[in-house]
This record gives structure tokens, sequence and C-alpha cells, in this order.
């Protein structure tokens, strides 16, 4: 499926590559040095510290979205389309407004369309409720509340709605040619339903593969996957008497529901508050602002009473944003040492309904594959398509996940071409570290030869790959990802000027440490890394700190939970806010003991002398010196990243002030009899700069391997026509206790120089690798590659049998040869 | 809509409410009697967020009819915590393996190893996974679910042992 070029000529990007920019341009810094680490060293960062709202969690207190009852409140709930693709006629609700205990009805008529939004600026394609038509089964149509949950169920069943039916669009690829009543008409500026082009060419691709000794291609295909976070959406919204809304909402982006739930209401930003109670998981499910937060809020301002939303299972699933459904046509070229020297990428992802962060998700899909490896020459044709199923949009590992897996597939079947072991071909091909891509990421810290070393040692991978009994085989696979991308998503209102994290920190004089930001935690542990940042900085247990951060009208501005951007900015921002109350104190400190500031460092919850440990206060003291005069103790430490890469359109697509890495084997056990495999054990090998805490880094990889392999294993989101079928868990299988493999987790400490005390991220990357891992995995059990995900027992075992049964490879020719091209 | 008067017995107290005949128990647990510490996840038996003791075994509450268990003993998640100010083992394990990260499976989880540990004192680590494999996590991959399980395991196994014959590490 080689792709079109792109009718809009002027969106084709074509650079030079700059060769020289494998040569790095400064020094690795030295383990155990960085320019965060305090005079007197780490004391808290770097152990395993249980997260700090635990206790709550475990004894049934944490307060969750659905936790939250409001004297007053109503009950909610959505009507839903029937329809895919319809055009909305009529909704009578004269019956469900009869019904008694019903408070009050919005439905789409009632809205007007400039109500719109979306969570990037471009696409702003979504309404509270579907205006004029609607685009997939379950999109909602009207909102209405009651006195109580049976009263809604019943009156939502007695709205009314008349549909005109248009053309359902269910083939992405179908929908690359002009179509009959485009699903999103405002969006693109050809009759096709592609939402989103992106074309790039770097050096010179097509001579790369002309001249190439190996080229490699296949067909890869991977279903829709979605978060699955065990709580469901919920939100509760209120207007006050004072005209003031508040909204409660489980979400990882209060700062974009904030924006845009003043762009719906039309109240100002001022007169809005959002609250983010406990998370119950997000994982990119709860990373864009909702039609179903607007919805409610609007019924919350017309019924004047608390309005509560839950959603339930099916719900959930149906607002969707998960993986794109991917088919990606994928070429590799290598000389004959085993250098990688073209890249070819023609990715389809089905956008469904509408667009939430398709235009990112389009981009990542091809330029997230131009590291970790040198890759010289490079084109890729991505095309995102409107389809009438759930939306699409960020899922743990963004756009990533799957052209990183068809990459690693395509170099194990490289290595065995060139009879070179899988490892070793990676290991020739690594971009150093502090160097630049062709497309002008810059890397920094990159800890992967560590990496792929350390997985070789651990797993025995030269005594067992291709050695093992049949049914028995390992896989290696890699990982490379972004911590947070440089420009933020609102580009439009001047970046630069305006920091991606802020912290602030109030100590009064109970001498307790006051933490705000806007940092969403979702069970990730953001709350614990900002403490262990303050308390590292400030000489202090974390038991000392309180966290605020689920408050807008306390909460400095962050920009979210997602793309891995928290640890990386907020971290920094943390760092940054201590920095100043420690300055604050050790002035106060040197004031009072008539000693030079340079001689005091803050450890033991003491202000005290490197020259002369006698001379000191204690953090109390101190912090009672300092707020003498001037009141309570304020600071501020913001994050904005450094200004970097090309100048060409899509250039800021996948640039990241730092970037993870990973190398995963795996190893599986495969049932010849019926096609059932079980990964049996994972290294698992992780560079994220450094581990702030381990045991949540461990938590992070071991979370990230369950949800890759549950794509790779068994999880699939399946439509029969325009429904879809798996909207809970028992059709929708997530990896259950059984199916876990064991995982041996090392973590690799490259110590990035920009990242706080060297940290980089370690919650979407870890995902990456598990994929190919098991992939390739399985061709080194019974010898067949499968490029269909997921690798369910009836596909591998049909498999097996076209093969003429399961073979150890080795065992038979090689299934490629020079200049092959599939 | 008719309701009746149930009388249920949860976490030592009893509690008179006026429900409907066919109320489920997650909703009176939460919504009648503001115990929210019970988390509901999928309402159809799938995920397990929403498991209590009842009698000391392992019950989704979303599952089962508020009125047929009148007269049997109900745990659920603030049960567990002792009055003292310290948390049950099993409580602790999970915060300090880090076996709980978004924590809305958590509460689950702890009590569907209440009952396993009630029934089984020593399990094995495959003997523990069969007993939570019907309790959904998307954080943590299970495995520091089963490491805080381990601990908890091995804590009440000494809390069992006179406090005199405590020098002895019980092995298995």
């Amino acid at each position: 499926m080689r792709l079109d070029p792109n009718p809009r000529a002027k969106d084709i990007v074509r650079e030079e590559a700059r060769l020289e920019n494998w040569e790095p341009y400064r020094a690795p810094l030295e383990p155990g040095k960085h320019p965060h680490i305090p005079a007197n060293g780490l004391k808290v960062l770097g152990k395993r510290v249980p997260l700090v709202d635990s206790p709550n969690k475990v004894t049934g207190q944490a307060i969750y979205t659905d936790d939250i009852k409001l004297p007053n409140m109503t009950v909610a709930k959505l009507v839903r389309s029937t329809k895919a693709h319809a055009r909305i006629v009529a909704i009578d609700t004269t019956e469900a407004e009869r019904l008694p205990g019903v408070v009050g009805i919005v439905t789409a008529l009632d809205l007007r369309p400039e109500q719109r939004f979306g969570v990037l600026p471009l696409t702003k394609d979504e309404h509270p409720l579907a205006v004029d038509k609607v685009r997939h089964i379950g999109d909602p149509v009207a909102i209405l509340c009651a006195e109580d949950e049976a009263t809604a169920i019943e009156a939502a069943r007695l709205v009314r709605v008349t549909y005109e039916e248009l053309p359902e669009h269910l083939d992405p690829l179908k929908g690359l040619k002009p179509v009959e009543e485009k699903i999103h008409p405002e969006i693109g500026t050809d009759q096709t339903n592609v939402q989103k082009y992106v074309d790039q060419v770097f050096g010179h691709p097509e001579d790369a593969f002309a001249d190439a000794h190996l080229r490699i291609r296949h067909t890869f295909r991977f279903k829709g996957v979605t978060h699955a976070m065990t709580e469901p959406h919920a939100v509760i919204a209120h207007q006050h008497p004072n005209g003031r809304l508040t909204v409660w909402s489980a979400t990882q982006v209060p700062y974009y529901v904030h924006r845009s739930l003043a762009e719906v209401t039309g109240l100002p930003m001022h007169k809005i508050t959002v609250m983010r109670p406990k998370v119950g998981g997000g994982f990119g499910g709860k990373s864009d602002p909702f039609n179903h937060e607007m919805a409610t809020a609007l019924l919350a301002m017309k019924v004047k009473r608390p309005v509560k939303l839950l959603f339930d299972r099916e719900e959930s699933f149906i607002t969707g944003r998960g993986r794109h459904p991917t088919e990606t046509d994928m070429e590799i070229a290598l000389d004959e040492a085993g250098n990688l020297t073209g890249l070819d990428i023609n990715a389809v992802i089905d956008g469904g309904a509408f667009a939430s962060f398709g235009i990112i998700s389009t981009y990542y899909n091809g330029v997230l594959s131009m590291g970790p490896y040198k890759v010289p020459n490079f084109t890729y044709k991505g095309r995102r398509v409107y389809t009438n199923h759930i939306p699409s949009g960020a899922m743990r590992g963004h756009g990533a996940v799957n052209s990183r897996c068809a990459i690693e597939v395509l170099l194990d079947e490289a290595a065995e071409g060139l009879g070179m072991d899988p490892i070793d071909l990676r290991l020739r091909n690594l971009m150093a570290p502090y160097s630049f891509t062709v497309n002008n990421f810059r890397i920094t810290s990159n800890g992967l030869k560590e990496c792929l070393e350390q997985v070789r040692k651990r797993s025995g991978w030269d005594q067992k790959f291709r050695k093992l009994p049949l049914g028995r085989g390992v896989g290696i696979g890699c990982g490379f990802y972004i911590s947070g991308s440089n420009l933020p998503i609102h580009w439009d209102i001047e970046p630069r000027r305006y920091p991606q994290s802020t912290v602030h920190i109030k100590i009064d004089m109970d001498a307790g440490v006051t933490v705000h930001t806007g940092a969403a935690e979702i069970g990730q542990g953001s709350d614990t890394v900002a403490a262990m940042c303050v308390a590292e900085v400030l000489g202090i247990g974390t038991d000392r700190i309180r966290m605020y951060s689920g408050n807008s009208d306390t909460a400095p501005v962050d920009l979210g939970s997602y793309s891995s951007r928290v640890t990386f900015m907020m971290g920094n921002a943390a760092r940054k806010a201590a920095e100043d109350v420690r300055r604050q104190l050790v002035q106060a400190t040197a004031r009072k003991t008539g000693h030079p500031e340079e001689h005091f460092v803050l450890e033991n919850e003491r202000v005290v002398s490197m020259a002369n440990p006698e001379v000191g206060l204690s953090f109390d003291e101190a912090v009672r010196e300092a707020i003498a005069g001037g009141g309570a103790l304020v600071a501020k430490g913001t994050f904005v990243s450094t200004p970097m890469g090309g100048q060409f359109k899509g250039a800021t697509a996948g640039l990241a002030p730092a970037y993870s890495m990973s190398a995963y084997v795996a190893e599986v056990d495969v049932d010849l009899d019926t096609g059932l495999w079980r990964a049996k054990k994972v290294w698992a090998a992780h560079d994220c700069g450094k581990a702030i805490n381990p045991l949540s880094v461990e938590g992070q990889i071991e979370g990230s391997i369950h949800m890759g392999l549950g794509q790779v294993m068994s999880e699939s989101l399946e439509y029969h026509r325009a429904n879809m079928r798996t909207m809970n868990f028992l059709d929708y299988k997530i990896p259950t206790p059984l199916e876990m493999p064991e995982v041996e987790v090392i973590i690799v400490e490259s110590n990035d120089a920009e990242g706080p005390f060297g940290a980089k991220e370690a919650g979407e990357g870890p995902l990456l690798p598990i994929l190919p891992a098991v992939v390739n995995a399985l061709y080194d059990a019974v010898g067949v590659r499968l490029y269909d995900m997921p690798m369910t027992p009836d596909k591998v075992y049909a498999a097996m049998q076209r093969n003429g049964g399961a073979k150890k490879p080795g065992s038979v020719a090689p299934q490629v040869s020079v200049r092959r091209v599939n | 809509m008719k309701k009746v008067l149930m009388t249920l017995r949860v976490n030592g107290v009893e509690h008179t409410v006026a429900a409907p005949e066919n109320a489920i128990l997650l909703d009176v647990i939460r919504e009648t009697l503001n115990l929210t510490g019970t988390k509901r996840g999928c309402d159809m038996g799938t995920c397990g967020c929403c498991t209590v003791n009842v009698d000391g075994e392992a019950r989704l509450a979303c599952l089962t009819l508020a009125s047929t268990v009148q007269g049997r003993e109900i745990t659920t998640i603030e049960g567990l915590t002792p009055r003292d100010g310290t948390m049950h083992p099993i409580q602790k394990a999970f915060c300090e393996a880090g076996g709980s990260q978004c924590g809305f499976c958590t509460p689950g989880f702890i009590m569907t190893t209440n009952a396993l540990l009630a029934g089984t004192p020593d399990p094995t680590r495959d003997e523990i996974k069969e007993a939570i494999s019907g309790n959904l996590c998307r954080c943590t991959g299970y495995i520091k679910i089963l490491d805080a399980i381990e601990a908890a395991t091995k804590e009440m196994r000494v809390e069992r042992v006179p406090p005199e014959h405590r020098h002895v590490e019980v092995e298995r």
C-alpha cells in the first residue's frame, strides 16, 4: 500500500539530511555528577519511596470524582446516537420532560455551531452535543438530569431523535479518495475524509533504496486498542448563585478542560474552576477535554443545581481516544555491513469521528522512527482518515508504538538476511549521545547501548537465541520516546513566552511546605515526584510536604499529564521553586548566624554550615527567620523548553527536550498444537536518565509491559458494521495476573544534563519494546512472523500450518535474500 | 418505585435502609451508606473493583442483591482499617511494595486478599495469582500487587506466632 503523494504539494517537506549530525556536540555528564545535585549529595532521590498518597488509597479514603456528593445534586445521563452517520432532523423531549423527577434537558438543538472545541487549536471539530449531525454510534445528542439515576435512565429512553441517515464511512483506505458526504466538511480542503496529510523526505531515499544491499518490506496491520482504565469517566458541574462554574472531572488535563469550558460556555476563564479529584487511571484516555464535560457544564448552568454524570463501562469504551487502527507499509534498506541506509514509511491511521490529538498522532507514526538508530535517508507519508468509528486519540506511546513494532521486526528480518545477530545489528546503528537526527531531533543523554548490553547479558541471549527447543524463543525490541513535547500544543499563543509548567511553594509559621502545581496526579506518582524533588532540595522529609495539585484556582498552570512531560517539566519547575526557597532560607540563616551564605547546606531538617556543623538553624527556625518582616515565604519555579529544531513544516512534532531509550528481551513459550503462546519472562532495560523513585519507575515499566502485551496478545476493538461490539472487559481482554510474565527490570541512568537531577520519562517509552520483543520471540520459537496484531492463537496456528508446521529458524534457509522487494 | 426496609450489617454496624427490593449491594454501600471506598468499575462483575467480603468470602457487590445478604457480616475496605490508627498488614504491604498506583482497583484487591488469607494463610505465588485473577488492574501489571500480597502473608504469618516465639522465622 504505497500511498499517493499529497495532493497539496505545498505541504510536502523535502530536506537535505545533515550527516554531520551524527557527531556528538558535547560529552555526556559523568555518572553521579549533575548540576542539580546539591553540594552535600542526594539524600532522597533514588530511594524507593511509597507514593505519598498510598495510605488514602489502601484505606478507601481517596476521593475520586464519583465519590463526591454535593447537596441537592442531580444525576445525569446522555442520550446517544444510534446511527453512525446521520443528520439530526428533530429531537423531541416532551415525554422525557413530563416524567416526574426530571430536572432539566439540553439537546444539540440548543447549541450554536460556534460552541466548538477540540484539544488541538487547529482542529476544533467537536461540540458539547452533536450539532447538525452525528458521526459515530454513541455520539451524544442530548443530556438530561433527574433526581435519581433510575429516572434519568428512563427519561433518556423517552427522548425521541429523528435522523436522516448518511453514507457510513467505515474503511479508512476508501476515505483516501473523494467521498460523498465528508464526515467533517469543515476540515480539509479536498473531498476526501483525510483529516491530516504528512509528507516528509529527508536526504535521498530513492538512491538509498536503489543502491541497497538488502531491502525488507512488509505491511503491518494493528487493530485499535483502548486504555481500559479501571475508573470510568465521571464529571460533576455546578454553577453557583454568583455565576461561577465549578467542574470536577477525572481528567489528565485540567488546564485544557478549563480553556474549552470557557470556549463553549461563554464564561470567561476566571469565572470557571476546574477541580481534579483522584483519577483512576488515564493513559491518554482522559487527556482530551470531552464533549461530556462540556455538556454537563451547560446542563448545570441551565438547572442551577449540581449535576453528576458517571459513565458506565460501555460509555468509557465508546468515548475512545485509543490507539489508532493502523495499516503501515514500511521498508528498510541496508548496506552490506548492516548499516541502515533508508527508511520508507506509509501509514494510514483510522481517526474515527473526531480529530482529537490526530495531527500529532499522524506525525508520530512516522517521525518517532527517526531514533534511536541513525537513519540517513527517510521518507514518510502519513494519512489520518476520519471514519464513523469511535474517535481515536492519544494512548500510551502515542503514534510511536505501532511504527516502532514494525521497524524492530524489519530489523530482525534484516539481521537474519545478513547473517547478523539482531542485537549486534542494533548496536551497529545506534545514535551517539548528544547528537542530532536528520530531521533535527536533538538527542541528549542516550543509554541504549547499555540497555542492549544489559538485557543481552541478563537474559542469556547468546545461549538462547536460535538455540532453545522448538516452541520456545527469545526476541529483542527497542524503544525511543519523548520526554514531553518541546513545543506546547497551544503554539498559537506565543508559546516561548509562557512556561510549560509552573510550581509554587508556600511556607508559613507552621513550617509545613505547601506545593501547588497543576500537574495531574493520575496514579503515575507526579505528586510524589514533586514532593521528592522539593524534599531533596530543602533537606526535609516528604512528610512535611503538602501537595495541592487539584484546584485550578490555586494551582499554577501545568499543561497536563500526557506525552510523558511531567517528570521532566514539572520536576524541573519544582526543583527551581525549592531552590528559591533554599536561597531564602540560607539568606535568613546567614543573617542570623553571621556566617557566609556559601557555607550553608540544607539537610536533616536543618540549615547547617559545612565548615562548622555546630553553626546553623533548624528548618523551623530558619523558616521563622525568613518569614520575619515579610510574612509567608513564597517561591516560584518554571520550566520552558530550550528552543530547538528545524524550520520546516512539522519540525516540532516529535521534538523533545530529552528522549528515553529502552531495550527488552522477551522469552515466549508457544503451544504447538493450539498456537496459544505466553510471554514467560521479560528482561526490561529502560534508560530514564535518573530514577527519581525506582519503585515508581519499576511500576511504570511493569504496567507498560502489561498494556503492550495486551495489544499484541489479546486486545482489539472489534466492529460489526458500524457497531463496536467490544465494550466490556469480557469481550475486550486485558491481561489478567495469569498472563503476565515475570519481569526483570534494569534501570539504566544516562544522567540527562537538562532533566531534573538527570531524569527523563518512564511513563510511555517502556511500552514500546514489548510488542516487537514478543513478535520476534515468536519467530525464534516457531519460525513464523505475524504482521497482524493482535497475534491471537488462531492466527499463530494458521501461520504455522501455512509454513508446513512449526520450525526453528536457522533450520531452514533464511526467508530473505539480497535486494528482495516484497 | 416501591421500597422495602432492609437491615444490613456492614463493618460491624447494623443499618436499616429503605431500598427497592432489587437494590444492588454496591449501590446501597456507596450511595445509601456513603461508604465510597468500594469502587464501581464495570457494574457487571468483570473487573473486581467492587469486591467486598460477606462472611469472610470475596463477593462482587455489583452482582449481589442487597436483600440476599441481610443477616450476614459484610466487610468493606473501610472495615478492614484498624481503629487504632495503624494499617492492616495488607494495606501496609500495598503501600510499601508499590502495589497501588492510581488506587482505583486497590480496595477490591485488598478485600480479595483478605478473603484469600483467611482461608489460605500460606498461599504460593501461583495460588495468589489464581485468587486475584478476577481483579483487573491497568496500572501495575500485577507484579507489585503479588509482591505486596506475599509480603502481607509473611507479616500476618509472623503475627499469628505468639510474641515469645517471634524471633524464629516461620518458613514454609
